[in-house]
């Protein structure tokens, strides 16, 4: 087990965004977030993160409760996640994109970085070959030296997780990857993300059923802020409180 | 390398071989004025360009590193090198003081923040009494020296200000292009994608606003062992608006953009102040300051993103690239 969240509870103002939510991440898994609009899906992975502290609750992580610890803090504990909105670095180059995201693979500090000379750095040399290996791997190596600004939108959405990946984290949280992506990137995206699986753990915030279905070991439903379900995708496709979260009362799916 | 880079240094040697042929005292006064402004805005362009960071309070560190190396020297009797080191250090360790207070707040607020520490220490210069000299200052400061050897003219005093300015130049393009400098541009960009790959941005930009303070602090103290005369004027809030003009009109984030931001601007008032007099007999300063605003506002609207952006174009065009280095 590598992540398990105990009664996570946040309110903004007198509402809750969150309540009580419970569930478990499994090594090398992929959980997959799913719920309407509004669900505190996106609230939920800011709380894991690091970037909003809950009001209860407690995350445990690897055996550690992590409570109060910020994003940098929770990268470095191998932590980090994908944005919705991208977050690249738009001015800086594909290459550089990954590089900075290897941040933590390095360890040259502010003045040791004044005095020597990038070229001749060892370090600096090993961050710039694993980061074109991993540019390599998803096929965006020939864009290595284009600004990220300048890549096509599926792109870009690509680069993101690699960015996310240069780390090597435990965990990594991807939040939409499939949103605005054509038919034939979200399949590359969703293979992709289950040769991921060796690597790393998984929690997907996505609306793409098929992509779930797919890459899920496991789902986790979000309605109002609960988790009104959790299992299997064979699980959650006949459970009823799930479509009925999704459907409405009355509607009658076989 | 580069084409932007590579007529970069032929430009600068050009200016360097010139003024060491042409030995004018009035051009090398110049020089030095431009290289002390830029070692400092090269610091700022750190802060503002790359961590993304504004402080109107860089004059303060100046003036720190001014009256540090002024009062250890004719007071103290401190060696002037050993005076010139405490120059670097005490703004810096002023700044890590500070630093931690003021950078958890954001654009307009710390942008006061650092005006004000500025304010204050110009005044605390201005009323130290016989500790600062007061309003009249500190004479008769000795010239740097090194064993027996003292940069007492105008000549050796530029080959020292340049030379540690070219080593500056190299360590800030190593910082850039490396970890550290990927950070703090990765925090420009995107401040929460940045944490989110482990960069502590809090402290990565308390560690570039201690640069910046350490590179002000420098600037400073050799200002005193160059003019040998300091008083609190040339560190009033003023000059702490130039050098964030200077970075700004040089271009942010550029390489070559804190020198050449360095250079137009004490050109530029250089300028006015031979110009002006002659096209509107009996004015004073304030024609000057007028003209430059225009001039500055001008840059602005058209130019927003600096002057070095126009080296974008000789990459591209080496025909052009002649006639834009020849403007620079």
């Amino acid at each position: 087990m590598i992540l398990k969240l105990n009664e996570i509870t946040k309110y903004f103002g007198g509402i809750a965004a969150v309540e009580d939510v419970e569930f478990e991440v499994k090594e090398g898994n992929i959980v997959a977030l799913i719920g309407p609009n509004g669900a505190g899906k996106t609230t939920l992975f800011n709380i894991i993160t690091g970037a909003l502290s809950p009001n209860q609750g407690s995350i445990i992580y690897k055996g550690k409760d992590m409570i109060g610890n910020k994003p940098f803090q929770m990268a470095s504990a191998g932590i980090t996640r994908t944005f919705q909105n991208l977050q690249l670095f738009g001015g800086m180059t594909v290459l550089e994109n990954i590089m900075a995201g290897a941040y933590l693979r390095g360890k040259k500090g502010f003045l040791q970085s004044f005095y020597t000379l990038p070229r001749k750095c060892s370090e600096e040399k090993r961050i710039r070959t694993e980061a074109l290996f991993l540019l390599e791997e998803i096929g965006l190596a020939e864009m290595a030296e284009l600004p990220a600004a300048a890549l096509p939108f599926g792109k870009q959405r690509l680069l993101e997780i690699v960015r996310a990946l240069a780390s090597e984290p435990s965990l990594i949280l991807f939040d939409e990857p499939a949103a605005g992506l054509n038919i034939v990137e979200t399949e590359t995206l969703t293979n992709y993300l289950k040769h991921l699986k060796k690597r790393t753990s998984m929690i997907l915030i996505e609306h793409d059923m098929e992509t779930i279905m797919e890459a899920a070991d496991r789902i986790v439903v979000l309605d109002f802020g609960r988790v009104i379900a959790q299992g299997t995708p064979a699980e959650i496709q006949v459970n009823p409180e799930v479509i009925k979260a999704y459907l409405g009362e009355d509607e009658q799916i076989a | 390398m580069k084409k932007t880079t590579i007529f970069g240094i032929i430009i600068l040697l050009f200016i360097l071989i010139v003024s060491l042929v042409v030995k004018s005292n009035y051009l090398f006064s110049i020089l030095i004025i431009i290289g002390l402004y830029a070692i400092i805005v090269q610091g700022l362009g750190i802060l503002m360009g790359y961590a993304g960071q504004v402080s109107f309070g860089h004059a303060a560190f100046y003036g720190l590193g001014a009256y540090t190396a002024a009062i250890l020297t004719t007071r103290y009797h401190w060696p002037t090198i050993a005076a010139l080191l405490a120059a670097i250090i005490l703004p810096g360790t002023i700044a890590a003081l500070i630093g931690r207070q003021t950078l958890k707040l954001r654009e307009l607020y710390l942008a006061l923040a650092t005006l004000g520490f500025g304010i204050l220490v110009f005044i605390a210069f201005n009323e130290g009494r016989e500790f600062t000299g007061g309003p009249s200052g500190i004479s008769s400061i000795p010239f740097l020296n090194i064993g027996s050897f003292a940069f007492d003219s105008d000549r050796k005093f530029f080959v020292l200000v340049w030379a540690v300015l070219a080593l500056l130049l190299l360590g800030i393009n190593n910082l850039v292009h490396s970890r550290t400098g990927r950070a703090l541009r990765a925090i420009r960009e995107s401040e929460y994608a940045a944490e989110n790959a482990g960069i502590d941005s809090a402290s990565l930009k308390l560690q570039a606003f201690i640069f910046s303070a350490l590179l002000a602090g420098l600037a400073g103290g050799l200002y005193a062992f160059y003019i040998t005369f300091i008083s609190p004027a040339a560190f009033s809030y003023h000059a702490s608006i130039e050098f964030v003009l200077m970075a700004v009109v040089g271009g942010l984030g550029t390489f070559w953009g804190p020198l050449l931001g360095a250079a137009v601007i004490v050109a530029l008032s250089e300028i006015l102040r031979e110009v002006v007099p002659l096209l509107i007999p009996g004015a004073g300063g304030e024609y000057q300051i007028i003209i430059y605003g225009i001039i500055l506002i001008l840059l602005m609207v058209y130019k927003p993103e600096g002057l070095s952006s126009l080296g974008a174009v000789f990459d591209r065009s080496p025909k052009r690239a002649e006639q834009n280095t020849n403007k620079q």
